[in-house]
């Protein structure tokens, strides 16, 4: 456990930049949740409230930067402080970028809300969600925690969401192709997909920012990068 | 339009980035070539096991420095870690104390300068030396600029005098604001004027090493920042070791920096590395702030 500030206005202001960050991270979290609960019900008035939300989740990120913005000007902070300040405001743009996607997703179900979906997408959609969310959720335990181990685990993780959706992206062409009248619903779940695909993406830059703001270094392995979706085509002898 | 800086070396780092979208590749190439890595320099100065009393009382305990040439060296620490006590080692003001006991080796481009042979005033005159006060002679301008070079002989006629005096006052930035009141005392400039007044004077004796003693704790932000450029700017001919209070100072000004801590070196290394990322928890402690 590190020491102590002499200044304790400048240990409060640490604390208070890590606190807001993490209800920033549960607004996050809740907000995606709400958003595929709703796409899988197809509950307008849900997925209306997500969209209402996301605003919450800007304005904490203004907050944060400003905080942050503030204190480098006062404190000029160094080392381990430094880090801190500096990793503050890339995860609270990480997390309004997830904030972001997970509010398309909920306008999504403005549109296809009416349509009847597969079971069978619906699960594997499911299936994306639950890790999206736990990797968002273990990388928040992880920057509350100060665990490197946790971050790069997750780190590690972000393999499994593209591989599920390679996958789905092959299911839903083939829905596609069986039935024209597929595309309108299946684009948008595509979207879906992809935009929970992102969010992985945001959670594992938020996985480094762990490590970073940790050892001061960054991971030096090659991010894996499983989604290989850029170079698919449909091929109709798959 | 935005005023430029008086750092100048502020600048090119603010430009860089500007650089990239102007696909100027020269402009950056050039710019990283500037900071050449420090460690690569060699090394002017070595101490090895350096262990200083006063009487009973040990101030450093085995110290192991190298100070790399044509760069500045931060000593940082708090008040009594022994980062004056150190720096005076290296010009032998430490001589001067009667219950000073110096023991181990400091080294200057390899000669031993605790060798009981050696002139310690030509030592001197090789280590010019600045104080935290600006302490100029109560003489004129000329005179204190004039006084080194006088006793020891450096000049072999009063026009090669005025011409050493002038590029001193020159290099210190000093020579368009005093040029016309040369024979003016030293003690009527203001503070500012009056370190680089200082400066000028430990220039002149044609130094190879100049030490500073917190030479910005005396002065305005803007005088800090006129001897901080200048600073920056006299490091590409002589090696700098400045004691400094201020961390934000050593991080400005210093390509490595060394922490001491109760008469010891706790961490040394490139200045940008300790304080993004130091090593060592003391030092973390030292310079955020939390010294417990």
């Amino acid at each position: 456990m590190t020491t102590e500030h002499i200044v304790t206005s400048y240990e409060d202001e640490l604390a208070s930049l890590d606190s807001k960050i993490a209800q920033m991270g549960g607004l996050t979290e809740t907000l995606v949740a709400q958003a595929f609960d709703a796409l899988c019900k197809g509950d307008v008035a849900s997925a209306n409230n997500v969209i209402l939300d996301d605003a919450k989740i800007d304005e904490y990120e203004l907050e944060i930067e400003e905080q942050a913005v503030t204190m480098i000007a006062r404190r000029q902070p160094m080392a381990l402080d430094l880090r801190q300040i500096m990793v503050a405001i890339k995860i609270t743009s990480d997390l309004e970028r997830i904030g972001d996607l997970g509010k398309n997703i909920a306008k999504r179900v403005l549109s296809i809300h009416s349509e009847i979906q597969p079971i069978q997408l619906m699960h594997g959609m499911k299936s994306m969600q639950d890790l999206a969310l736990s990797q968002l959720k273990d990388v928040l335990d992880a920057y509350a925690e100060r665990n490197t181990e946790k971050a790069l685990a997750v780190w590690r993780g972000d393999e499994e969401i593209d591989a599920i959706y390679n996958s789905l992206f092959r299911e839903l062409l083939t829905y596609m192709m069986e039935d024209p009248r597929n595309i309108g619903l299946c684009t948008h779940l595509l979207f879906c997909a992809k935009n929970l695909e992102r969010i992985g993406d945001h959670t594992t830059n938020i996985a480094e920012n762990v490590h970073y703001l940790v050892l001061g270094t960054n991971i030096s392995e090659a991010r894996p990068k499983g989604d290989n979706t850029s170079r698919m085509l449909i091929n109709q002898d798959d | 339009m935005v005023a430029t800086h008086i750092v100048e070396s502020e600048a090119p780092m603010l430009d860089k980035k500007l650089d990239v979208n102007d696909q100027d590749a020269n402009n950056l190439a050039e710019a990283e070539t500037t900071n050449v890595d420090p460690a690569k320099k060699s090394t002017k100065i070595t101490s090895e096991d350096i262990d200083v009393y006063y009487g009973e009382k040990q101030a450093l305990f085995g110290i192991n420095l190298d100070i790399p040439e044509n760069s500045v060296t931060s000593l940082i620490g708090p008040s009594g870690c022994g980062k004056s006590t150190y720096l005076r080692c290296i010009n032998r003001m430490n001589d001067v104390i009667d219950i000073c006991r110096v023991s181990g080796t400091i080294k200057i481009d390899g000669n031993d300068i605790y060798d009981p042979s050696l002139d310690v005033v030509e030592l001197r005159a090789r280590i010019g030396m600045v104080f935290q006060k600006p302490n100029p002679f109560p003489k004129s301008i000329y005179d204190n600029i004039a006084y080194g070079p006088r006793i020891h002989g450096l000049t072999e006629s009063k026009d090669e005098l005025d011409e050493l005096v002038e590029s001193s006052l020159v290099k210190a930035g000093l020579w368009k604001e005093v040029k016309d009141r040369l024979a003016g005392p030293g003690t009527g400039l203001s503070g500012g004027q009056q370190q680089r007044l200082c400066i000028a004077r430990a220039i002149a004796t044609k130094p190879e090493v100049i030490l500073m003693d917190e030479p910005c704790s005396a002065l305005d932000p803007i005088a800090t920042a006129t001897i901080e450029e200048l600073i920056d700017e006299l490091r590409t001919n002589y090696t700098i070791v400045i004691v400094t209070h201020s961390m934000q100072q050593a991080a400005r000004v210093s390509q490595r920096t060394a922490f001491f801590h109760l008469g010891k070196v706790i961490e040394e290394g490139e200045t940008t590395q300790i304080f993004t990322n130091p090593q060592n928890e003391k030092t973390q402690d030292y310079i955020t702030g939390r010294f417990g």
